[in-house]
């Protein structure tokens, strides 16, 4: 049973466009906190994380337009080079929505680490264009996100299917 | 690698679609970075999520207020220990008035232009953007509070960046430790004049292109020279941590640690922008030769 995904199990309603704009907004909101030195450091980056979630989940609806904009959004919330983050956002979506089937195939605990390298190509998409524009190197501790962000993965499905849950019907005997 | 059969597909298939979203974004970075263009896009998205930049401020702020509550046991030792600094302070003012009025009147006699007061703008940090490419944060004070870029931020010990980039309500600013700032300082102890640059890390400074006899010392503190129209003279920079004068180079590798920062406190003070440095005079009498570019000296 070990390739059987439990969320193929599950029958779950439609996901309203809404919830994903509130999932999204969220994350921003998350990735905008005031947080210091080592938080600073172990915060998974919300945003890209959530992109990936709905790029794999939901591919028809969510896919390179959506990672673009949210880059272009944290580009200014970030202060980095306007397009930086929307450049890594894409290509990370890309990959996902290549893999998407695939990676759908394996439980929550086996995705985290290919979740991880995906969040990863994102950064090095960063660090290449980065290095474009200056020239100094960030230190090992810029890849911690990636990790962390892997760790938060098999969470993150539990908290985004909340309101696709069906109610009990109240009728059903 | 086929995503999806044929007839499901909407619109340009995902390869057609990363080729045209990563030109866009280079299309992008190239503008921004060559030619530091593109405000209209940025304010627009700026005033798009300053809600979400303040949402996630009022966690801090509803900490502060319900901490502010439970205070009152320590309140006693704080007034008495505020009270003798107010004295203290009282009596140092109390001098500066004095030498002021001195400084005044010899500069009068001198002829000499007044040195310039400056005013004051308390802003708070709202949080430090997670790029280790670039030294920033972010003030909760833009336009509308009457900022503009290449005012000076200080906190309460010395100068802690410049204002790089104003929005409605919100302000950037590049911190000293930014690879790209540097601030023009002198020594306090010889008076020698350089430039302390960032290096990209957290607490780091540097002095480059120092000759390696220079007179210069473990501990000795920089403080802004004010020949370069934007800084105010006389706002401590930073300390001198560490000197590698090796005689097979030419200069030092000199090592400060900037005095303020962004870790210790959130409330900083924006100073208010120097009155204009004079144009050069047709005859040059006293006035000294000034950069003509100003608004870009800190920055490079």
């Amino acid at each position: 049973m070990a390739f059987v995904n439990s969320s193929q199990q599950e029958v779950l309603s439609h996901v309203r466009s809404r919830f994903i704009v509130l999932s999204l907004t969220a994350a921003l909101l998350l990735n905008l906190l005031p947080l210091q030195g080592v938080a600073l450091l172990l915060r998974p980056d919300f945003v890209a994380l959530v992109v990936l979630y709905w790029s794999i989940n939901q591919p028809q609806r969510a896919g390179m337009n959506m990672a673009f904009t949210m880059g272009l959004l944290m580009d200014v919330g970030d202060a980095s080079i306007f397009g930086q983050h929307a450049l890594a956002y894409s290509v990370m979506a890309f990959v996902a929505l290549l893999l998407h089937r695939r990676l759908r195939i394996f439980s929550l605990r086996k995705q985290a680490p290919q979740i991880g390298l995906l969040l990863l190509s994102a950064q090095l998409v960063m660090l290449l264009t980065g290095l474009l524009a200056s020239a100094s190197l960030p230190g090992w501790d810029f890849f911690l996100a990636s990790i962390s962000g892997a760790l938060l993965w098999p969470l993150l499905p539990a908290l985004m299917k909340i309101p696709q849950r069906r109610k009990p019907d109240s009728d059903a005997l | 690698m086929e995503t999806a059969p044929q007839f499901f597909r909407h619109g340009p298939g995902p390869l057609a679609r990363l080729v045209f979203f990563a030109l866009l974004s280079l299309l992008l970075m190239a503008i921004d970075t060559r030619f530091k263009y593109l405000p209209e896009i940025r304010q627009t998205i700026a005033v798009a999520i300053y809600p979400l930049q303040r949402l996630a401020h009022l966690p801090t702020a509803i900490y502060d207020q319900v901490s502010g509550l439970f205070v009152s046991r320590n309140l006693v030792d704080e007034i008495a220990y505020l009270r003798q600094q107010h004295l203290a302070d009282q009596g140092q003012l109390q001098r500066l008035l004095a030498l002021e009025a001195e400084n005044m009147q010899l500069r009068n006699l001198l002829e000499a232009g007044q040195r310039a007061e400056s005013e004051t703008t308390m802003a708070e940090i709202l949080y430090i953007p997670h790029d280790p490419f670039s030294r920033k944060a972010i003030l909760d004070k833009g336009s509308q509070a009457g900022i503009q870029p290449g005012q000076v931020v200080v906190d309460d010990v010395g100068v802690v960046g410049q204002i790089t980039r104003v929005y409605p309500w919100l302000s950037e600013v590049t911190l000293i430790t930014d690879k790209d700032h540097s601030v023009p300082v002198q020594l306090v102890r010889s008076g020698l004049r350089s430039m302390v640059s960032g290096t990209g890390e957290d607490g780091t400074l540097e002095l480059r292109y120092l000759a390696a006899n220079a007179d210069i010392q473990d501990g000795d503190l920089l403080v802004t020279s004010g020949i370069d129209g934007i800084y105010p003279p006389g706002l401590p920079v930073a300390l001198v941590s560490k000197i590698e004068s090796n005689t097979a180079y030419a200069f030092a590798r000199i090592t400060c640690t900037p005095a303020a920062g962004v870790n210790r406190n959130r409330q900083v003070l924006i100073l208010s922008p120097l009155p204009p440095v004079p144009e050069r005079p047709v005859e040059p009498v006293e006035a000294k030769p000034e950069d003509k570019n100003r608004g870009k000296v800190g920055i490079r």
